[in-house]
């Protein structure tokens, strides 16, 4: 088998596994809320360490043949199927276990101000690790039936994390909606998984993992189903998939709603993580999007269209987690652009870069929620800088990264998408992606100018965070400043050996950076300006929603989506299964023919019953007519 | 003693014998029938585990067979023996049968002797019933069966349970009245051909073909149909579970649905191949829409009990494509998939059991908020749904996989079909655990309901060990039963053609 056998890559995912169950099974009983805080914190730097180790070694191999396994032990095998539980390390899922092992260490150690106090502590760093293990398995996964198990299991992590504090109801509906939701992209995924399968097997390729899938990918290519080219299919049918995990239109509903969970959760799993397993797969995937260019189209232009959509909603929100979740929905969308347009690279890039600055945001958004004791309404924030200075420069670093401030994260990756998709030749996607970006820069300043700007309008005491938070926070925005500069050297000729470098051009640098602008100085224009003086001025949405009330209700309800889906599906289908079960099920199947029978049968019984008088001379007379008919019916045989 | 027919015979009749003891127990010894009863069904467990760990998967046929003449006058014999899939169905048998009776202890106060008496006899006659090589001793056995789980629901059932034990019973009667005339005919037919009356089950695999062999296999088909129960034959079942006590429940679903599955597997696929190549497609078919129908109707109901008896049909639906799609995969899956059906819907209803102790009502409505006053209780039945749901590193995915992606070789569009219940079964299962555990504690009643309790721990330790172990390594129960798959899928005349691929085609 290709690839070096690596024994150590099984250690990257224990770790978190036995912090799951430790502090699940004994947290609290055993552990004071300090132990189970740093055991949780611990086994994923474990991980993070492991992963660094196995990346130092996959850098001592040549640059064509970076790929280390480690196949723990056939996990399914029946009839033609083979299914190994076997992990692959190689550029791709390293940066991705980088990332993933790092960002989380950094959230888990920010939890542990974050959660204090709470009386589902333990509970709470369980589920984390029971993420992050998942997590690892999505990204380690050596075949796609493993990265499923990865894949479902971290949509079970983010459910219960949604609904952590269920005793709200509409939190646990939030997380059952998640839940479903991704089912329904799930199916989508199994779906094209299915067919994938069904073709290499007729093409007599039974192993599934990853390196012979690629080398056969021209099976699926060769094929066809239902008069549809078997390797578009797939590809759509993967996407699908990824459209549930990575919340894009049509499944992106749930991710806002997942904002019910802890800030911490929202920044780890809906926004850096899990969110952009969808983009991983692809990208794990992308021989398959290589021989259906088509398929590619299909991404190009859905990630296109979520990322304007949320952009666009995310403009007139009030809940600062609202904001952040539609731009998660935006950003995502972005990455999906570079893949769709062929850059599967850029949009790994860009997760990279985004899972910085957008952790960094969600912990600031939580930094300030925690000091303002719950509030998450940016209208009753404000002038927060003199209060929470830190949190203040640390989420002004986040907002220039997302904004495309040239030389923060987000500049490079967004430009090099933008660049991809502009030399794919799709120009109306571009000019959207552009008009975009501009977007962006201009509802994360909104968010910026209302939070922090001005003076506070809220009533609770507002306070800075402990270090334990803080210093997290720290971390991801160096990171976010330098993460651009730093992928762009390294981590696109270490995903991509042997491609040629980027030529940026000029122009496009310039277009994209006045695009931030725009959206920068837009903002400060508009939320920035206040109407009247002091305590009682007017802002942004309010005189936005002056000037285009209905426009404005439009977009501040999220243009009605959840409701049409709620009004058009939810409901009928509900209806239907209801109707199923009274009509069909209780009135025709079991009234009418199940029960009918009996009663017939009854009545039937009922009536020969009557025959049964206990009168001898009736039988008597009975029994003599009898006779005469056979004697009759004897001789009428004889005689005619 | 050798792990071979007396270990078998050993297993099947020991709860028998304990049975027979307890009814005989005087009255004033009476609280020492649970005990018994659980001893000896511990201890019934521990020949067929050596049977399963002693079990040869490489062998083909039967292993610890023995061949004893018995109604000599009728050709019938004493044939007992165990392939690979009646293994498995064996020793889930005997594992789930502890629990059943664990189960019991609390909620069964009246007439003890005679319950615990009934529910060992049952599970000598479904022991039985997979051990049987011989067709009368297969007949016998299953009515056997029926006797005892007519008591259970009719005198320790609910509310309606005579309706329910009465409805139980004739349906299923009915359906083995067409298999008894069945079974007589290829007697006879046997008989007239060769000169030799026998009921020995190799004598009648691919015995009659044409419109002959149809109406024998259809006759076969449908007796088996109800047990499963296949739509629209189904409706006994929320009323026989809903009714039924606790381990009526377990049982029920664990085993006695699987009865129907496996007498598919067993007789009437084998005993006419080309009746059941012909008639495969619209049986699985009737599965695939009972895996949509069973969802919906499940997503439909208030009582917790009656949505996890609708959810047997869709579960058992998708089992059935599995089983006459004839694909080595899928079949495996199938067989797979019986177990983990019978642990998860056992672990379901036993769950919904000790909620039901503690407060008498199965209507969602009633609960809320649970998981704040049972959090062990909570997690353990989390785990349990995600299990019926079929959520990878756990049981339900195997099998569901391996069906899932087996039958779409063959017949795409039911595959795809079953494919819904991966999204309905999300629906109503986690629809279900929010309205009981989530939210606030919205009734006073459920402020001081107290958590799992040593004795229903250990009623679900083992489902749970279980539950994890066939999720992460299915291999150890796959290996055993891929020779008896494939011998089956041999006797059916399988595998069936895969469905083209090729380009251009439709």
């Amino acid at each position: 088998m290709e690839g070096n056998f690596y024994p150590l890559l099984k250690w990257m995912i224990l770790p978190p596994l036995a912090g799951f169950v430790l502090n699940g099974l004994l947290g609290k009983k055993f552990l004071s809320e300090r132990a189970g805080g740093i055991l949780g914190s611990l086994a994923v730097l474990l991980s993070f360490v492991f992963a660094l180790l196995s990346l130092s070694d996959l850098l001592n191999l040549p640059a064509a043949d970076r790929l280390l396994r480690d196949t723990l032990f056939t996990w399914i095998s029946a009839g033609p199927f083979t299914v190994d539980f076997a992990l692959r390390l190689d550029p791709l899922s390293a940066v991705m276990a980088l990332v993933v092992s790092g960002v989380s260490f950094l959230i888990h150690v920010y939890s542990i101000g974050y959660m204090h106090g709470d009386k589902g502590f333990h509970k709470y760093f369980s589920y984390l690790n029971f993420f992050v293990f998942f997590m690892l398995v999505l990204v380690l996964a050596d075949n796609p039936v493993l990265m499923f198990v990865g894949w479902e299991g971290v949509g079970l992590a983010s459910y219960l994390l949604i609904g952590f504090w269920y005793e709200d109801p509409e939190k646990a509906s939030a997380g059952k909606k998640a839940f479903i939701t991704n089912r329904i992209g799930d199916a989508g995924f199994l779906a094209g998984l299915m067919l994938l399968a069904a073709v290499m097997h007729a093409g007599g390729v039974y192993a599934l993992d990853f390196s012979t899938l690629s080398a056969n990918a021209q099976l699926a290519a060769g094929a066809s189903f239902a008069g549809v080219n078997a390797a578009f299919l797939i590809g759509v049918l993967l996407f699908v998939g990824a459209t549930g995990k990575s919340a894009q239109f049509p499944l992106y509903v749930w991710l806002p709603d997942a904002m019910a969970g802890p800030t911490p959760v929202s920044a780890l799993i809906h926004a850096a993580t899990m969110v952009t397993a969808g983009v991983y797969m692809l990208a794990r995937m992308f021989f398959l999007y290589e021989a259906a260019p088509a398929a590619l189209d299909v991404v190009l232009v859905t990630g296109c269209f979520t990322a304007f959509l949320a952009a666009v909603i995310a403009v007139a929100q009030r809940d600062i987690k609202k904001v952040l979740a539609y731009s998660t929905v935006s950003q995502l969308g972005f990455m999906f652009m570079a893949v769709g347009a062929g850059a599967w690279a850029a949009g790994v890039f860009h997760l990279t870069t985004h899972a910085f600055f957008k952790a960094l945001l969600f912990l600031a958004a939580g930094s300030v929620i925690h000091g303002l004791s719950g509030e998450q309404d940016l209208f009753k924030m404000g002038g927060l800088r003199k209060h929470m200075r830190t949190t203040f420069i640390l989420t002004a670093t986040g907002w220039l990264a997302l904004s495309g401030v040239p030389p923060l994260a987000g500049f490079y990756s967004k430009d090099l998408i933008l660049e991809k998709v502009f030399t794919s030749g799709a120009g109306f996607v571009w000019l959207t992606g552009l008009l975009t970006a501009a977007l962006t820069a201009y509802y994360i300043s909104r968010l910026l100018i209302l939070a922090f700007m001005d003076n506070y309008r809220g009533r609770e005491h507002a306070h800075e965070s402990p270090a334990v938070m803080t210093v997290p926070m720290g971390l991801l925005a160096a990171l976010s400043v330098v993460g651009g500069m730093a992928g762009a050297a390294w981590l696109l000729p270490f995903l991509q050996p042997g491609a040629p470098p980027e030529h940026h051009s000029a122009l496009m640098i310039a277009i994209s950076v006045a695009a931030a602008a725009a959206g920068i100085i837009a903002a400060f224009l508009i939320t920035g300006r206040r109407i009247g003086g002091g305590h009682h001025a007017a802002w942004c949405p309010r005189s936005l929603a002056a000037a285009w009330p209905r426009l404005h209700r439009l977009v501040y309800n999220k243009f009605y989506v959840d409701e049409i889906y709620e009004a058009l599906l939810l409901k009928p289908l509900a209806r239907f299964a209801d109707w199923t079960f009274r009509v069909p099920d209780s009135k025709v199947i079991d009234g009418a023919l199940v029960n009918g029978t009996a009663r017939l049968f009854m009545s039937l019984g009922r009536t020969l019953g009557a025959a049964q008088t206990g009168n001898a001379q009736f039988y008597a007379i009975v029994f003599m007519a009898g006779l005469c008919l056979l004697l009759a019916a004897v001789l009428a045989g004889y005689y005619l | 003693m050798m792990i071979g027919p007396d270990l078998l015979n050993l297993a099947i009749y020991l709860p028998l014998a304990a049975g027979v003891l307890i009814a005989l127990l005087p009255r004033a010894k009476e609280h020492l029938s649970g005990p018994l009863a659980l001893t000896s069904s511990l201890l019934a467990f521990i020949p067929a585990l050596a049977l399963y760990t002693g079990f040869d998967p490489a062998l083909p046929g039967m292993q610890f067979a023995q061949d004893l003449p018995w109604l000599s006058a009728l050709g019938a014999r004493y044939t007992i023996g165990l392939d690979g899939i009646s293994m498995l169905m064996f020793i889930l048998t005997a594992f789930l049968a502890p629990i059943a009776v664990l189960s019991s202890f609390t909620a069964v106060k009246e007439h003890r002797r005679f319950y615990y008496a009934s529910l060992l006899a049952l599970q000598t006659g479904m022991l039985g019933v997979f051990a049987a090589l011989d067709l009368l001793l297969f007949y016998v056995f299953w009515e056997a069966m029926l006797i005892p789980m007519y008591f259970i629901i009719g005198i320790w059932g609910g509310r309606r349970r005579i309706y329910a034990s009465v409805k139980f019973f004739i349906y299923t009667m009915a359906g083995s009245l067409l298999m008894l005339a069945a079974i007589l005919w290829l007697y006879f037919d046997h008989q007239s051909r060769t000169g030799v009356y026998t009921f020995a089950l190799t004598a009648y695999n691919n015995s009659a073909a044409g419109g002959t062999g149809m109406l024998l296999f259809l006759a076969f088909a449908l007796a088996f149909a109800v047990k499963v129960p296949l739509w629209p034959f189904h409706t006994w079942l929320p009323d026989a579970h809903v009714e039924a006590p606790t381990a009526g429940s377990i049982i029920l679903a664990g085993v006695l649905l699987k009865m129907g599955v496996y007498g598919f597997i067993r007789i009437a696929v084998p005993f006419f191949p080309e009746a059941a190549m012909t008639a495969g497609w619209p049986i699985a078919a009737l599965g695939a829409f009972g895996v949509i129908y069973g969802s919906l109707t499940a997503w439909a109901q208030d009582d917790i009990k009656k949505l996890v008896a609708y959810s047997s049909v869709a579960h058992l639906g998708i089992v059935m494509v599995g089983v006459l799609v004839l694909e080595p995969a899928a079949v495996s899956g199938a067989v797979l998939q019986m177990v983990n059906h019978g642990l998860s819907t056992g672990a379901l209803f036993l769950c919904v059991g000790m909620l039901y102790e503690r407060r008498h009502t199965r209507l969602m409505a009633d609960y809320g908020g649970i998981a704040k006053i049972m959090p062990a209780f909570a997690a353990v039945f989390m785990i349990v749904t995600l299990s019926s749901i079929g959520l990878p590193g756990l049981n339900g995915f195997i099998g569901e996989f391996l069906i899932l992606f087996g039958a779409f070789k063959v017949w795409p569009c039911l595959a795809l079909v079953s494919l819904g219940g991966v999204i309905l079964s999300a629906v109503y299962m986690l629809g279900m655990y929010q309205k009981v555990f989530f939210g606030p504690v919205s009734n006073t009643a459920n402020k001081e309901l107290p958590d799992l309790k040593v004795r229903e721990w250990l009623c679900v330790l083992p489902l749970l060990a279980l539950i994890v172990w066939i999720g992460v390594y299915p291999n150890f129960f796959l290996r055993r039963i891929d020779t008896a798959v494939n011998d089956y899928i041999r006797l059916a005349g399988g595998p069936r053609p895969v469905f083209s691929l090729a380009k251009g085609e439709k």
